[in-house]
């Protein structure tokens, strides 16, 4: 048993509906118990789709478990047939459904209803949400796809593009980022799935050169099945941040046998000058923490560390499926890798990293609220707020303005740090004073960790200390501490805090 | 036929009505949900639900991803493990409550709550509570009930945890009256402040703010239930010698004179002095509905079946706001405890119970209604479609009941409707 408060992701079978959701002209008919449906109101109201999930659930009640639950299952498949007429169909079971091994599959085919009907086996109490969509996914593109057609010569090289679903972090902006991208290069889109795709098109899917995987979470696994099956190569450079969105367009140049050189050439994107123009200087080395799924997480380090000069302080994901790729490019940065899917696990690693801003997702940004840091999210759990009016894509050239603007807006304006450092003892400016954009969302202070029984703070250095702004004034108390620990100081005076400065910034 | 039943007059509104029972796909939430406003409710309470990562999720998915604080409810997630064995899943709910309870020293109170799971893999959680109290008494008092999807539908769930609280009062002889079901502070004053002007007492509520002012109760307990969805909890009060004041539930107008004279007549209030001290309310309660009454009077409303309640809003808008019932969809319809609404609601109104969402949706379709209100997974949808529609669940997370919220009420079945007119894309 796990104690949980609050999950970064939820039980497979979301995942599923997700693909289901994001996909036209098919059918899930889901076994699962009265409440279940709670999930529909994901994609009504945070996604605010306009149209219900398609998803059937059969609803049984205790009273029918000594009944014929499957008797249930098999008239609520027929009558979804019957009522909504899908080309395919995929059927399974809910956590408490699992438990009653009905077997929706085999109940299903006894129906022999007159098209496809994929079986799904989704282990709610071993697996998550992202590993439900991609196998959902799999099990699809494998029980669909026709062999592979002859591709005709002389034709436009042609891809698929795979991963973007319902309730995805940004994925419709980022599919038109790099749809686009790929029209401007001269690679036709044979079929994009599942968020648009009917059962048909995954028929199709043997056509294309190649695949471009967007999201590896949802789409690796069919991904590496259609490249054993159709010999199609995959991309795996997600275009995430200008030097990964570079990276992709030589990739995917290289495998449709294009040369990238002219788009590249073309290209001018405003966040690389921004980010080298004088007024963003004071983003240098500014302290980032990094939580999300492993794909974002990973794109955010890069990006942050690479194209906007900030220092990654921590690196993390409640992904633990790519925990090795996670603590390899922490390791290049000098820290380790915090893989955890308990947000107070991760709320304590943000506090002893003690980060300038935050980049994760909406429970970072509650827990940044809380210790009065900057924060952005860059990742799913998704909110009503990740799905703005606007187009806003985290993918491509586009992508890496937007994302330069929304880590860059939350921190303070140079010159207000400035100013905050000059004159700190200002009673509106104070030491745990929040950027002024921020409104008056005014830190938490922590409270003081009691120093070692040998040691003593002279009071103008407790007072001295608390000028230093709050987020590192931990990290100065305990290396000042260390300092005189060190050389047997006994009572820490100001000249001792500006020595133990001085030894630690060399 | 005896001369006798030829002779009766006619059973007023829907007492007699046919009521419509489907079986199919119900879009409603399950009794876990419930802990969404209990466990603000009684302050030193923690809600622990024993189920699977679908109950972690549905949790917060349903409080609208809200992060309290720290809310007083987690989840204790099920694993493959557990399932092997069940001494196992005992000895990994204790170690979980341990974990807990040292994280909460404040927690005086702890339900641990049953899911489909648990239930399916029949985990006793009555007997893991009586374990569980020899171990933590008398710091903490763990408790249990089932909010299952399988037993129970959304308000249910606050039932079933109140009824756990009802053999924990201790007996009470002494004549007092009980207010039954959760509501918001500010009406809870409101109703205390109006029954002791009226010379009713002691009043006491359940469930208490805080877990140690628990009521008692015994056969001089009269009761008024505040929510219609409660059977469970006013058949074990019953059984503890406590007898429920028969009365319309408190929202409007109406209703709210209605439910306090129940108490006054059992007090034996004069009528004139029953009069004298709901009359300023009143007036007050008619003059905040009749703001809204041009945009709601005539206007035709459908229920998706959700909380119980749908049976007194409808009531509530047919006879204080004019308004048309179409189908008025409840999950469970508990005669006894509604007999006073159904006499109120109009004859031809069309009452149905359990529902196939699908089948519910045609006739929504076809007839048309000026307003639909449903729950979360079919308000956009339908709003697509061109129905203007009002969340139920807000009616569930607002103070609705007595003289001084009934605007309030009638302003949030007014609130859609204004905005489409206000609206030019």
């Amino acid at each position: 048993m796990q104690l949980a408060v609050w999950t970064y992701e939820g039980p497979p079978h979301i995942g599923a509906m997700r693909v289901a959701t994001a996909m036209q002209g098919l059918h899930y008919v889901l076994h699962a118990p009265q409440g279940d449906t709670y999930a529909d109101l994901l994609f009504t109201m945070i996604e605010r789709r306009g149209a219900r999930p398609p998803v059937t659930y059969t609803t049984f009640q205790a009273r029918d478990l000594g009944g014929d639950t499957a008797e249930l299952f098999k008239t609520a498949a027929r009558e979804a047939f019957e009522r909504f007429r899908p080309q395919a169909m995929i059927v399974g079971a809910s956590c408490t459904a699992e438990l009653i091994q009905d077997d929706p599959g085999g109940l299903a085919r006894a129906l022999g209803l007159p098209i496809p009907v994929v079986a799904l086996e989704l282990p709610s109490y071993q697996k998550k949400e992202n590993w439900g969509a991609a196998e959902t996914f799999y099990r699809l593109v494998r029980s669909l796809s026709a062999p592979p057609a002859p591709r005709a010569e002389g034709r436009a090289p042609s891809c698929n593009i795979l991963g973007p679903t319902a309730l995805g972090f940004r994925h419709r902006d980022d599919l038109r980022e790099i749809t686009d991208l790929l029209t401007r290069l001269g690679i036709a889109i044979n079929v994009t799935a599942p968020l648009g795709a009917t059962p048909a098109d995954l028929a199709r899917l043997g056509e294309a050169d190649f695949n471009v995987v967007l999201y590896p979470e949802i789409a690796g696994p069919a991904a590496a099945w259609l490249a054993r099956a159709h010999a199609q190569p995959a991309t795996k450079t997600i275009p995430i941040g200008l030097g990964a969105t570079r990276e992709f367009i030589a990739e995917v140049a290289a495998l449709a046998g294009l040369d990238a050189a002219p788009i590249l050439a073309a290209e001018t994107v405003r966040s690389a000058w921004y980010s080298r123009s004088v007024d963003s200087n004071y983003l240098t080395g500014k302290r980032v923490f990094v939580f999300g799924d492993a794909t974002h997480a990973l794109a955010a380090a890069r990006m942050a560390t690479e194209e906007l000069g900030f220092t990654l302080v921590g690196l993390g994901s409640y992904a633990r499926e790519q925990a090795r790729e996670l603590r390899e490019a922490a390791k290049a940065h000098g820290i380790e890798a915090t893989i955890s899917d308990d947000y107070l696990a991760v709320e304590a690693a943000i506090q002893a990293a003690q980060p300038e801003l935050i980049l994760g997702t909406q429970m970072e940004r509650h827990t940044a609220k809380r210790l009065g840091i900057p924060c952005a999210v860059i990742s799913a759990p998704v909110h009503v707020q990740d799905y703005p009016a606007r187009y806003s894509p985290q993918m491509g050239f586009e992508g890496a303005n937007v994302l330069f603007d929304t880590w860059v807006h939350p921190l303070m304006m140079g010159l207000e740090e400035h100013l905050l450092g000059m004159f700190r003892e200002d009673f509106e400016f104070h030491g745990e004073a929040a950027p002024s954009h921020l409104g008056a969302a005014a830190a938490t202070a922590t409270a003081a960790p009691t120093p070692p029984a040998t040691l003593t703070w002279a009071a103008e250095a407790e007072r001295e200390l608390g000028k230093i702004p709050f987020f590192v004034r931990g990290k100065a108390r305990r290396n000042t501490e260390r300092y005189a620990t060190e050389r047997g100081i006994g009572t820490i005076t100001i000249e001792a805090l500006y020595d133990a400065k001085a030894h630690f910034s060399r | 036929m005896s001369a006798a039943a030829l002779a009766r007059p006619p059973a007023p509104g829907c007492t007699e009505a046919p009521v419509l029972r489907e079986r199919g796909q119900r879009e409603v939430f399950c009794g876990l949900t419930g802990i969404i406003w209990l466990h603000r409710k009684i302050q030193d309470a923690f809600f622990l639900v024993v189920g699977s990562r679908t109950c972690a999720h549905l949790m917060q998915s349903a409080a609208g991803v809200v992060i309290f604080a720290e809310p007083r409810f987690a989840t204790a997630i099920m694993e493959e493990r557990d399932l092997a064995g069940m001494t196992d899943a005992n000895e990994e709910l204790d170690r979980v409550v341990a974990q807990l309870l040292a994280r909460r020293p404040d927690i005086r109170l702890l339900f641990l709550v049953g899911s489909c799971p648990s239930e399916v893999i029949k985990l006793d959680l009555s007997r893991a509570a009586q374990r569980l109290n020899a171990t933590h008494a008398p710091g903490v008092r763990v408790l249990n009930y089932s909010g299952s999807g399988i037993e129970t539908t959304f308000t249910q769930g606050e039932d079933a945890c109140l009824a756990a609280l009802v053999p924990e009062m201790r007996a009470d002889p002494a004549p007092g009256l009980l207010v039954v079901g959760a509501l918001a502070e500010v009406v809870e004053d409101q109703m205390r402040r109006q029954f002791e002007a009226l010379g009713i007492g002691p009043v006491a509520f359940l469930p208490p703010r805080r877990a140690a002012d628990l009521p008692g109760v015994g056969p001089g307990t009269r009761f008024l239930l505040a929510q219609p969805f409660l059977a469970e909890t006013a058949r074990l009060l019953e059984d503890r010698g406590a007898r429920r004041l028969a009365a319309p539930f408190p929202l409007g107008a109406e209703g709210t004179t209605a439910w306090l004279r129940a108490a006054a007549e059992a007090w034996g209030i004069p009528a004139a002095r029953f009069r004298e001290v709901t009359a300023a309310g009143e007036q007050r309660a008619r003059t905040a509905i009749a703001r809204h009454h041009a945009l709601l009077a005539g206007r035709r409303i459908s229920f998706f079946p959700d909380s119980q309640l749908e049976i007194p809003l409808a009531r509530f808008l047919s006879r204080e706001l004019d308004m048309q019932p179409v189908e008025i969809g409840t999950p469970y319809l508990h005669r006894p405890h509604l007999a006073e609404e159904l006499a109120l609601l109009p004859a031809d109104a069309m009452l149905s119970e359990g529902g196939d969402v699908d089948r519910q949706l045609d006739r929504c379709r076809a007839a048309r209604p000026d307003l639909v209100v449903c729950g979360l997974g079919l308000a956009n949808p339908l709003e697509a479609e061109g129905f203007t529609t009002k969340w139920s669940i807000e009616l569930v997370f607002t103070p609705i009941q007595g003289y001084d919220q009934a605007g309030d009420l009638a302003a949030l079945f007014a609130r859609p409707l204004d905005r489409r007119t206000r609206l030019m894309v």
